[in-house]
């Protein structure tokens, strides 16, 4: 009852304000004229009953400023107050207001679409239960020193039977099928993983439709079965549900739908569009074999049971494992890992070094519009000084200026808000490599860092300069006026710090920037090793029920290259398992014939491709001695290997390799015999060249493969023609990833190249924001100092003094800012180290470029004001105040 | 000349006003004299504590104003007690008088 009274009082006193004050005025006058009219009955003279009465009864505007604090309004009549006040000031300035406003939507923009991409990818759990206790297992050293092996299928077995640190665990495998055309669509090349019954129980998922894998699927000779993404149930069969229960081909083989995963289920990426059980799809050799390392291992935790513990119970069972099997090829111990943290692997460090410079970039956008107002403040001080004099309290006049940068940051949220969706969209769009990229957008959350971010600027951006111009010296400016001495010394002082801060962040922001920069370049020229120009590639994998036999897929490859080169326009064109910064993707031990055994334990092992004979010269892969293939090499049980360089230094230091013998480690032990050297290609960019054997493509092994083909000009065009001419073969067959070779390159360096390029536009902007705050520093000290530069003038000093003093002066909050700057990014460079490729973190030529650029564009901004000050009339200046 | 008398202590004059307004609804500048004449002129509430202390009251519902007309015919606010007001009269009353009582007994002791 009494707060709603209460209430009421106080809407009364803020809604009805006019009639409140009214009553106000006319109580008062009432008890003014009561009092006169007691003296007056007392025998007082009109006159001295007024004045007496007066007298006694004191200040009427005190009283009503007290009674109007009784109200408990007052707070928000303030408000009201400041926020006009705030706003008529902004309109006045518009271009102070637009530059503040466009810089502030900046620095929230694009801090919020950061942000969400890092609490999307990195720190929102993952979307099942108890996450915290899903890891993800690895083998260790299995033959240098990685620590993040796969795991063979032998090798899961002995941990599935020994551990008892885990309720459950699953095997993943990668693989890619040819989904066959059927109902008119064509077939298509898809992503899929291959999985044991248990690792959608483990995950915790529910099948949006249909079942998941019973151990009776999950085993070798059952019926296919496969389960769908809710993407691919979307997109190729349009979500319906009758496909359930369905067949569909896949690889030319029939499989069963039996169910569709949920539309959040986005594990391991978002890439993966099909799931079939493990034990069907491998062969039971393969999945007891403990030397093929091909499978990544999900499990979930016991109740109670750390990683840690975890860790070294796997890590002991492996180690015993290795020592009870050293002709094995596995890894001499194993880890545990979160399956989170093993998600974002690779991801999160160049995530939080973008979130580090949109920080930056925030913290530049905040200081610079402190920096303006600054300006803003100075230029009004004398208004402020009258304020103060007329009883404005300090609070007061701090709470308008908050407010009023509180207005400005609140537009720059609101628009930062849409600009971070935009933003956000755009990132995603490029970055796909993200994990769950598809459940990442702007929530509540978002929305609420966004907003924080806002009253942080708004606060830091108004309360700096109004601190800086309330203290203890409100009244200084009036009496500084009067003559026209050099003043505000600390105003400017602050306005320099805030410079400083600001110079420093950018060299921060362009250090950093440059080196990513430097990196991508160093990434983008290494030498492949092979050709890059007009060379068309595309991806097959011929189905092994189509073609179950070696003569089958042999005669298939030979007559696709006949086909392919008869088309008008092509050149050359080969056959390679694995092209050129396609990844390590395969390699095998061997033994070399007539060498001393190696002792138990050890291996010799290298990558391993196949390729036809026109795949070198097609390429310009380099002869080095010896000879490429020949056709004749290419029939079933041809024993001609060609091996690279690399190769060559590492296993055969001192002696020729042509002629040697090499046994490869098969059921069989094929023997191969070296005919030649050709140069080394890389299969990672950012990795020196492996130690790589090529096997004739017939070899009865390579039933997957990329057809690369050489054109003088415009290979592009040859692609059509070409995929015309498979599909006369088998129209079933469908080619995957048909790119040239510069399109590839420039997609294995694409994140790189973004991330650097982020960076480097970030640090441009805190540039261009820092030279403009430097402008207007230069400039306003130019206009404080007219008088005192005229007094200079006047007493003989020559224009060159003068402008030597103000560009040290001008210069002075740069170079240190520089100075710091520098030290910021060395330190800095240390930290993303790991991200470098190619460029030492103090690379001294980015540090040196760096500070060139910040000090031409800082002299750059100082030259006009001080020009000015040059150009100033002595007479002029003294007579201008 | 202005008359001469004591500064209320803090939070007395609410209690003073409640009691004053305890015999009848009374405008602003009678709550003043009365308490004036009642103190033989010892107490003197200024305009200045006077009608902020009004109000106050009045936003805690224990008084509520109405406007009527003064025994020489002006338009005058007058205030009276609520129910509310009345007890917390009842409430503020007898705690001052166990405080004076305290005082009191401190200094005879003495």
């Amino acid at each position: 009852m009494n707060t709603i009274h209460d209430l009421w009082m106080r809407l009364r006193g803020l809604l009805r304000r006019e009639a409140v004050e009214q009553e106000l005025e006319e109580e008062l006058r009432f008890h003014f004229d009561e009092q006169v009219r007691k003296f007056v009955e007392e025998g007082v003279p009109l006159d001295e009953a007024q004045r007496q009465a007066r007298l006694e009864i004191g200040g009427e505007e005190q009283t009503k400023e007290e009674c109007r604090d009784v109200r408990g309004v007052r707070f928000l009549e303030n408000l009201g107050q400041d926020i006009r006040y705030g706003l008529r000031s902004l309109r006045k300035s518009p271009g102070f207001t637009l530059v503040a406003i466009l810089t502030l939507t900046l620095g929230i923009g694009v801090n919020t679409a950061l942000f969400t991409i890092v609490h999307g990818v990195l720190l929102k759990p993952l979307p099942f239960p108890q996450p915290e206790r899903l890891v993800s297992l690895w083998e260790r050293n299995v033959i240098d020193e990685g620590s993040f092996n796969p795991v063979s299928g032998g090798v899961f077995a002995d941990w599935e039977s020994q551990a008892k640190s885990f309720e459950e665990m699953a095997l993943v495998g990668e693989d890619t099928a040819n989904l066959s055309g059927d109902g008119g669509a064509l077939p298509e090349m898809i992503g899929t993983r291959q999985c044991s019954h248990t690792l959608f129980p483990i995950l915790g998922v529910q099948p949006a439709l249909g079942r998941f894998f019973s151990e009776e699927d999950d085993r070798h000779g059952a019926n296919g079965t496969v389960v769908l993404t809710y993407g691919l149930w979307k997109r190729r069969y349009a979500g319906d549900p009758a496909i359930v229960g369905k067949s569909i081909l896949l690889d030319a083989q029939k499989y069963t739908v039996i169910g569709i995963l949920p539309a959040w289920f986005d594990y391991p990426d978002a890439r993966v569009q099909l799931w079939a059980p493990v034990h069907h799809e491998v062969s039971e050799m393969d999945m007891q074999n403990r030397g093929n390392h091909r499978f990544f291992v999900t499990a979930r935790l016991k109740d109670g049971v750390t990683v840690g513990q975890a860790s070294s119970e796997l890590d002991a069972i492996q180690q015993r494992n290795h020592e009870q099997f050293p002709d094995e090829l596995m890894g001499k111990g194993a880890q545990v890992v979160l399956l989170s943290e093993n998600l974002v692997r690779g991801v999160a460090q160049p995530l939080y070094v973008l979130m580090g410079a949109v920080g930056c970039v925030l913290l530049i956008a905040c200081l610079n519009v402190a920096n303006l107002f600054m300006a803003r403040v100075t230029a009004r001080r004398k208004e402020i000084a009258v304020r103060a004099a007329l009883g404005g309290s300090r609070w007061r006049i701090i709470l308008a200026q908050v407010t009023e940068s509180l207005l400005l940051t609140m537009a720059g949220g609101g628009l930062g808000a849409l600009l971070a969706w935009a933003t956000l969209h755009w990132l995603l769009t490029l970055r796909t490599d993200l994990p769950h990229a598809g459940s990442i957008h702007i929530d509540r959350l978002a929305l609420a860092f966004t907003f924080a971010l806002t009253i942080f600027c708004g606060v830091v951006s108004g309360l700096l300069p109004a601190l800086a111009v309330t203290r203890s010296e409100l009244l200084g400016p009036l009496k500084e006026e009067s003559r026209g001495a050099s003043c505000g010394k600390r105003r400017a002082r602050l306005r320099k710090v805030l410079l400083t801060a600001e110079v420093a962040l950018t060299v921060l922001l362009l250090i950093v920037g440059g080196l990513m920069l430097k990196s991508f370049a160093e990434l983008r020229s290494m030498n492949m090793g092979c050709t890059t120009d007009n060379v068309l590639t595309m991806g097959f994998s011929l189905p092994d029920a189509r073609y179950p036999t070696n003569p089958q897929i042999a005669s298939f490859l030979e007559q696709m290259l006949v086909r392919v080169r008869a088309v008008p326009g092509v050149s050359r064109a080969g056959i390679v398992s694995v092209l050129p910064g396609g990844g390590h993707f395969m390699d095998n031990t061997f033994s070399i014939e007539g060498a001393p055994p190696l002792p138990a334990g050890q291996f010799l092992n290298a990558v391993l491709r196949g390729a036809d004979p026109a795949y070198f010269t097609t390429m310009s892969i380099p002869l080095k001695r010896g000879r490429f293939f020949e056709d004749s090499d290419q029939r079933e049980n041809g024993n001609a290997m060609v091996i690279t360089e690399s190769m060559v230094r590492k296993f055969f230091p001192d002696g020729d390799a042509i002629g040697k013998t090499l046994v490869i480690d098969w059921e069989n032990k094929p023997r191969f015999e070296i005919v030649g050297i050709v140069g080394d290609v890389l299969s990672n960019l950012n990795q020196p060249a492996e130690p790589t054997m090529y096997l004739p493509i017939n070899s009865g092994r390579f039933s997957y493969g990329s057809l690369v083909v050489r054109s003088d000009h415009g290979v592009t065009t040859l692609a059509v023609p070409i995929e015309k001419e498979i599909a006369a073969m088998d129209p079933n067959l469908a080619v995957s990833d048909v790119l040239t070779m510069e399109q590839r390159v420039g997609k294995s360096t694409a994140t790189a190249e973004f991330d650097a390029l982020l960076v480097l536009v970030f640090a441009a902007l805190g540039l261009i924001l820092a030279a403009v705050g430097l402008y207007g520093l230069l400039s306003y000290l130019v206009t404080e100092r007219t008088n005192e530069i005229g007094i200079r003038m006047a007493l003989g000093a020559q224009r060159s003094e003068v402008m030597r003093i103000m560009f040290v002066d001008g210069l002075r909050p740069s170079a240190v800012g520089l100075g710091l700057g520098l030290f910021a990014g060395g330190v800095c460079a240390q930290l993303i180290r790991s991200l470098l490729f190619g460029v030492q973190p103090l690379e001294w030529r980015v540090f040196a470029a760096v500070a060139l650029v910040v000090f031409v564009i800082s002299a750059g901004a100082c030259t006009y004001p001080v020009w000015r000050a040059a150009h100033v009339d002595p007479m002029t200046a003294l007579r201008c105040e | 000349m202005p008359e001469q008398g004591i500064d209320l202590p803090q939070g007395t004059l609410d209690l003073l006003i409640l009691r004053t307004l305890a015999l009848g609804s009374q405008h602003g500048w009678a709550i003043s004299e009365r308490i004036h004449q009642v103190s033989s002129k010892v107490l003197l509430v200024r305009q200045g504590s006077l009608y902020p202390a009004l109000h106050r009251l009045e936003r805690r519902g224990w008084i509520k104003a109405r406007w009527g007309a003064s025994e020489n015919n002006r338009k005058a606010k007058y205030y009276e007690l609520t129910k509310n007001g009345q007890k917390q009269l009842e409430a503020e009353r007898s705690e001052w008088e166990k405080l004076a009582a305290a005082v009191a007994q401190v200094l005879e002791a003495s």
